[in-house]
C-alpha cells in the first residue's frame, strides 16, 4: 500500500488571484523556471498565504499560463495563485512586486471568478520586435515578402533536435515602423504546438528576404489574450474585471506610469 | 580613473550565451556602492561557474564583511563560461564583476577563494581575461593584488607565480586588517613590493616570491626560506574565535539563476576534532567553536525572512556534533511548524544520527534526503582512517532510517585509503546488501534503496596522510569494477543498490596539484594554454591534457607524474608547505600517520584529554563549544501585511 503523509491535510484554497506580470530590462534573460523559484521566494517574503498541495511534497498552488522565451522582454505575462485567507488585491500587488527583483514587476491583480479558466482565453500575442541598425527601407520589403508566401519553413533547435516548423501560418498580421536607424515589427501571433517565437519570425524574415540583423533584435511581449474578430489582442483579464466591478471589489492595478518607468 | 559600467557592451552578447542570466547580477541582497567613495576595492571571485559559485559561503560572507564597511567596496566574479570567454575576447570586453559590472583589472584585490584545486585553471583563464598578467613577478602599481584563500591555499605552492599572495584559514578578520593596511599603503603612496611587504609584516599573509625554495640533487626540497628580512619563517593561519560575534551572511544572497544549493545555509560550528586522517578540512580548521543554539535561531529568522528560502541548512563538518542538536532541531522544528520550512544536516555522521533528530528533520515541509559516510569499507580500514563505527552499528543507524519513513539512502565510501585491499573494498557490497536485507525486514517491503557512492581518495597536505602514496589509477579503476561485479554478483540485492564513481584518473591530477610545489605550476600553465578549464567538470576535464603537460614540463626537473602522487614521502622530508602553519605539530601528524599503519584509533579532546595536536597553544584559540541550556523560544505571530 502506498505511505500516506502523516497530519491533518493541509487548508483549503478560498481565493484564486490572477496576476499579470511584465519582465523588464536586464531580467529579459531570466529563464522562466528562474521566473517560477523567484515567484515562490517572493510569496514567502511577501507572507502570502499560499494554499500548498497535499502530499509528501507540498507545493504552492501557481498555475503559470505561457511563458516569454529566456531573452525576450514582455509587459504581458501571467500567473494564477490560491491563497488560504482572503487578501486584499492592491496590498498584495505592492507586497509581492517589493519582493520581486526591479525588473519582474506586478503589473495588475484580479479575483477569478469560480469556474473560469484563463488559459482559455490566451489564444494570441502581440510582439514588437526592435531591429537596432535596420532600416525601415530595409525592413519593409522583407516584411512583405514574408506576408506573401504561404508558407515559411524555419529550423528551431529543440530539447529533441532539430525540428522543422511553419512559421507564416500563425502570423496574423506583421507591420513595419520606425526610421533609417531602427525598425520595429509589430506582429500578433497565434498560438500553436509547438509555439511560432518571435525567433522564428525572424529565421523566417532571413530565409524570405535574407534579412540579417547585424545586432541582435530586441522583442517584448505586449500582450496576449483572446484574438478579436478584427485579428487585435484582447484583455484575457477584461471578465474578471467587470464580474469584481459588479460584486463591487476593487482590482490592483499599477500606476502605468510608474510601471513605463520601471522598464 | 573613471570606471564604467561593461554591461551596455556584454548586453548584446548575451542573447547568444547559455544562461545569460548568470552574468546580468541584481541578486536580491546584492550592492553595488559608489565607486568613487571607496577607496579599498575588492573584487571576489570563486572560480568556477556562476551556478557553483554563487552559493559559496566563504564569498558570501567576505562581501558581506566587506561591503558593511564605510569607504571598502566588494563586488563577485565567477569563472565565465567557454562560449561567452570566446566572445568576451572577440569584442574586447574583460573579466567582470556580476555587481557593478566593472573590470576586474580596476580593483585593488582580487581575492580567490579556492574549495578544491580544481579551479587553478579557472584563474588563469580569468586573470588572462581581465588583462592582468598571469605571473605575478610581470604586474604593476595598475594591477590588482591577486590573492588566493580557502582551503586549497593551505598549499598554494602550485599557484605560487601566479599568487601576489595567499591567506590562510578564516577570511572575516584577515580581510578587514588586509583593507586597513591597503588603505594606508595607498594613502603612503607605497609601491606594490612596498604594500605586499606590510602585509606579510601584518601577519597571517604569505607572499610567495618574499621566500626561496632550494631543492636537493634528487628533486626534493631542500629548504623554503624567507629572502628578505622582516618577513616571518612561517605564516600562520587564522582563526576567527567566537562564532556569534561573526552572524553572516545576514542577507544572503538569492540569485535569479538556478545554483547547485537552492536553499539558505547557516553555519552552526567550525572546526572538527572528530580526526579523520584523511580529512583536511578538519585538520586545518581546529579548533571546534560553536555557535550557540540562540545565535543559530537568530541567523535562520534573519536570513529566512531576507531571502524566502523554504530549506534550512545546518552547514558544518558533522553536524550532528553540535553539542546541541537535539534542541537545534526540535526548536526550529517548533518554530516553523505550518510554514513549509524544511531543515537538512548535510554532513552527518553516522554514529551521530539518532531517530528523535531524524523525526524533527522531517517534520515541516518535505524529506531530504539521508547520507552516510562510514569512508572506509571494513572495519580494519575506519581504523586506519580513524573513523570508527562498527559495521552492526551502521546498519543500525541505516534501518532505524529506513524505519522512521525513508526509503532511499546514500553510502559514502573512498577508495585508494592507505594500506587498502581488494578485500577492504568487496566489503562495501557485503555492506549495502546487510542494509538492504535489514531494511526489508524492518519496513516489511522490499521499497528500500540504497546508492553506494564512491570517491577516490587524494592525500591532502596538513593531514596525516600527506606522506601517503596515492594509489595509482589503475588499481582504483580494477577496484571500482571488483565491486560493482560484487554488487551484481548476490541477485537478491543487486536491483536496490544503486553505484556511483568516478575513474581513478582526475584524482591523480587532482593529487598533483594538492601535493605540488611550485614546480607544478609551469603543468598548470601549460595545460591552460593548451585549452584546459573548468577541471572540476567532467565534460570539460581532459586527464590526458594534464598527463602530457606534466611529462613534458617536469622531465626538466628529472621528476615526473608519479613522483608527486603515487611516492610514499618519508619522515625527514621537507614537504612543500612545511613554512605554511596551520598549527598541526608535525610531529604529532607523523605520529598520528604511524598511529593509522598500526591500525590505532585516537578519540575527539572534545570529551578525552588534549592529546597535544598542536594547534590551540600554536595559535592562541581553544574547543568553544556548549551546552548553553539556552532554548529557542516561539516567535511572536505577526499578522500577515496582505490579509484582506
Amino acid at each position: 500500500m502506498a505511505r500516506q503523509p502523516t497530519g491533518p491535510p493541509p487548508p483549503l484554497a478560498v481565493q484564486k488571484l490572477r496576476l499579470r506580470y511584465a519582465k523588464r530590462g536586464r531580467l529579459r534573460f531570466t529563464s522562466h523556471r528562474d521566473i517560477a523559484r523567484a515567484f515562490e521566494r517572493a510569496l514567502r517574503r511577501a507572507r502570502v498565504p499560499m494554499a500548498y498541495s497535499a502530499g509528501f511534497s507540498p507545493h504552492p498552488k501557481i498555475s503559470w499560463v505561457g511563458a516569454a522565451p529566456t531573452g525576450v522582454a514582455s509587459e504581458a505575462e501571467y500567473v494564477e495563485i490560491s491563497v488560504v485567507e482572503r487578501v486584499d488585491l492592491e496590498r498584495l500587488r505592492r507586497a509581492l512586486d517589493e519582493s520581486l527583483p526591479a525588473g519582474i514587476d506586478i503589473v495588475e491583480v484580479v479575483e477569478a471568478p469560480a469556474g473560469t479558466s484563463l488559459p482559455e482565453r490566451i489564444e494570441a500575442s502581440r510582439w514588437g520586435i526592435r531591429l537596432p541598425q535596420v532600416s525601415l527601407e530595409v525592413a519593409s520589403p522583407a516584411v512583405a515578402a514574408f506576408l506573401a508566401a504561404d508558407s515559411v519553413m524555419v529550423e528551431r533547435l529543440m530539447k529533441d533536435g532539430l525540428r522543422t516548423l511553419d512559421a507564416r501560418a500563425p502570423v496574423m498580421s506583421m507591420d513595419a515602423s520606425g526610421d533609417g536607424g531602427c525598425a520595429t515589427l509589430c506582429v500578433v501571433v497565434r498560438h500553436v504546438t509547438p509555439a511560432v517565437r518571435p525567433d522564428d519570425v525572424l529565421s523566417g524574415l532571413r530565409s524570405v528576404a535574407d534579412l540579417v540583423p547585424p545586432v541582435p533584435p530586441e522583442a517584448t511581449r505586449y500582450a496576449q489574450g483572446p484574438l478579436t474578430e478584427l485579428g487585435e489582442v484582447g484583455d484575457p483579464l477584461a471578465p474578471d474585471r467587470l464580474a469584481m466591478t459588479t460584486a463591487g471589489v476593487t482590482h490592483a492595478v499599477a500606476d502605468l506610469e510608474q510601471a513605463a518607468a520601471g522598464g | 580613473m573613471p570606471v564604467e559600467s561593461l554591461f551596455p557592451r556584454l548586453e548584446p552578447l548575451l542573447p547568444t550565451v547559455s544562461k545569460p542570466i548568470q552574468y546580468v547580477g541584481g541578486e536580491l541582497n546584492s550592492q553595488v556602492k559608489d565607486w568613487d567613495t571607496c577607496d579599498v576595492r575588492w573584487a571576489l571571485m570563486y572560480p568556477d561557474a556562476y551556478e557553483v559559485g554563487l552559493p559559496n559561503q566563504g564569498v558570501m560572507i567576505l562581501y558581506e564583511v566587506l561591503n558593511e564597511q564605510p569607504h571598502t567596496l566588494a563586488e563577485r566574479t565567477y569563472a565565465v563560461w567557454p562560449d561567452l570567454a570566446a566572445k568576451m575576447r572577440a569584442h574586447g570586453i574583460p573579466q567582470f564583476t556580476v555587481d557593478g559590472h566593472r573590470p576586474v583589472r580596476a580593483f585593488d584585490v582580487l581575492g580567490i577563494s579556492f574549495s578544491t584545486e580544481l579551479g587553478y585553471t579557472n584563474m588563469l583563464e580569468a586573470l588572462d581575461l581581465a588583462g592582468i598578467p598571469l605571473h605575478a613577478r610581470d604586474r604593476d602599481e595598475s594591477h590588482p593584488l591577486v590573492v588566493a584563500g580557502g582551503h586549497a591555499a593551505f598549499n598554494p605552492e602550485p599557484i605560487a607565480d601566479f599568487l601576489d599572495a595567499a591567506v590562510l584559514g578564516d577570511g572575516e578578520q584577515a580581510v578587514l586588517e588586509m583593507t586597513a593596511v591597503i588603505r594606508q599603503a595607498k594613502a603612503d603612496g607605497a609601491t606594490r613590493e612596498q604594500t605586499l611587504l606590510r602585509l606579510a609584516q601584518a601577519g597571517g599573509v604569505y607572499v610567495p616570491h618574499f621566500y626561496d625554495v632550494d631543492y636537493l640533487p634528487d628533486g626534493r626540497i631542500a629548504r623554503v626560506a624567507p629572502n628578505r628580512p622582516g618577513v616571518p619563517f612561517r605564516v600562520h593561519k587564522r582563526t576567527v574565535m567566537n562564532l556569534d560575534e561573526w552572524p553572516y551572511p545576514k542577507q544572503p544572497l538569492v540569485p535569479l539563476a538556478e545554483t547547485v544549493h537552492e536553499r539558505m545555509s547557516v553555519e552552526i560550528f567550525r572546526g572538527c576534532t572528530r580526526g579523520c586522517r584523511f580529512c583536511q578540512a578538519g585538520m586545518i580548521t581546529r579548533p571546534v567553536r560553536e555557535r550557540s543554539i540562540t545565535g543559530i535561531g537568530e541567523m535562520v529568522e534573519t536570513g529566512l525572512k531576507a531571502s524566502g528560502y523554504e530549506e534550512v541548512g545546518l552547514l558544518s563538518l558533522s553536524s550532528a556534533d553540535h553539542s546541541e542538536i537535539g534542541a537545534i532541531a526540535k526548536g526550529l522544528a517548533d518554530r516553523y511548524e505550518g510554514t513549509q520550512t524544511s531543515l537538512s544536516l548535510p554532513s552527518t555522521r553516522v554514529d551521530a544520527f539518532n531517530i528523535d533528530l531524524a523525526q524533527e528533520l522531517q517534520r515541516n515541509g518535505r524529506r531530504s534526503g539521508l547520507t552516510f559516510a562510514p569512508e572506509g569499507g571494513s572495519e580494519r580500514l575506519r581504523k586506519v582512517i580513524n573513523k570508527m563505527v562498527s559495521k552492526d552499528d551502521l546498519v543500525k543507524t541505516v534501518t532505524t532510517a529506513y524505519g522512521a519513513g525513508w526509503r532511499q539512502v546514500k553510502l559514502y565510501f573512498m577508495v585508494g585509503l592507505p594500506t587498502e585491499t581488494d578485500e577492504d573494498v568487496l566489503e562495501i557490497a557485503a555492506m549495502a546488501g546487510d542494509v538492504i536485507r535489514a531494511g526489508r525486514q524492518v519496513t516489511g517491503t522490499r521499497d528500500v534503496r540504497c546508492t553506494v557512492s564512491i570517491g577516490g581518495f587524494v592525500p591532502k597536505a596538513h593531514t596525516p596522510f600527506q606522506w601517503a602514496g596515492q594509489l595509482d589509477a589503475e588499481t582504483t579503476d580494477r577496484r571500482l569494477k571488483l565491486l560493482r561485479d560484487a554488487i551484481n554478483a548476490d541477485r537478491s540485492t543487486a536491483k536496490a543498490i544503486g553505484y556511483r564513481y568516478h575513474d581513478g584518473k582526475p584524482g591523480i591530477i587532482e593529487g598533483l596539484l594538492s601535493r605540488g610545489d611550485r614546480r607544478v605550476g609551469r603543468v598548470l600553465e601549460r595545460v591552460w594554454r593548451e585549452g584546459g578549464r573548468f577541471d572540476g567538470w567532467s565534460e570539460h576535464f581532459s586527464y590526458d591534457r594534464w598527463a602530457s603537460a606534466a611529462a613534458g614540463e617536469l622531465a626538466a626537473y628529472g621528476l615526473d607524474l608519479a613522483w608527486f602522487t603515487t611516492r610514499e614521502r618519508q619522515e625527514t622530508e621537507v614537504l612543500p608547505w612545511d613554512h605554511l602553519d596551520s598549527g598541526l605539530d608535525k610531529q604529532w601528524l607523523w605520529s598520528d600517520w604511524q598511529d593509522a599503519l598500526a591500525e590505532q584509533d585516537l578519540d575527539d579532546c572534545r570529551w578525552i584529554p588534549c592529546f597535544d595536536c598542536g594547534v590551540c597553544p600554536e595559535m592562541g584559540t581553544e574547543i568553544q563549544i556548549g551546552p548553553t541550556g539556552r532554548t529557542l523560544l516561539p516567535l511572536a505571530v505577526v499578522s500577515r501585511p496582505v490579509s484582506a
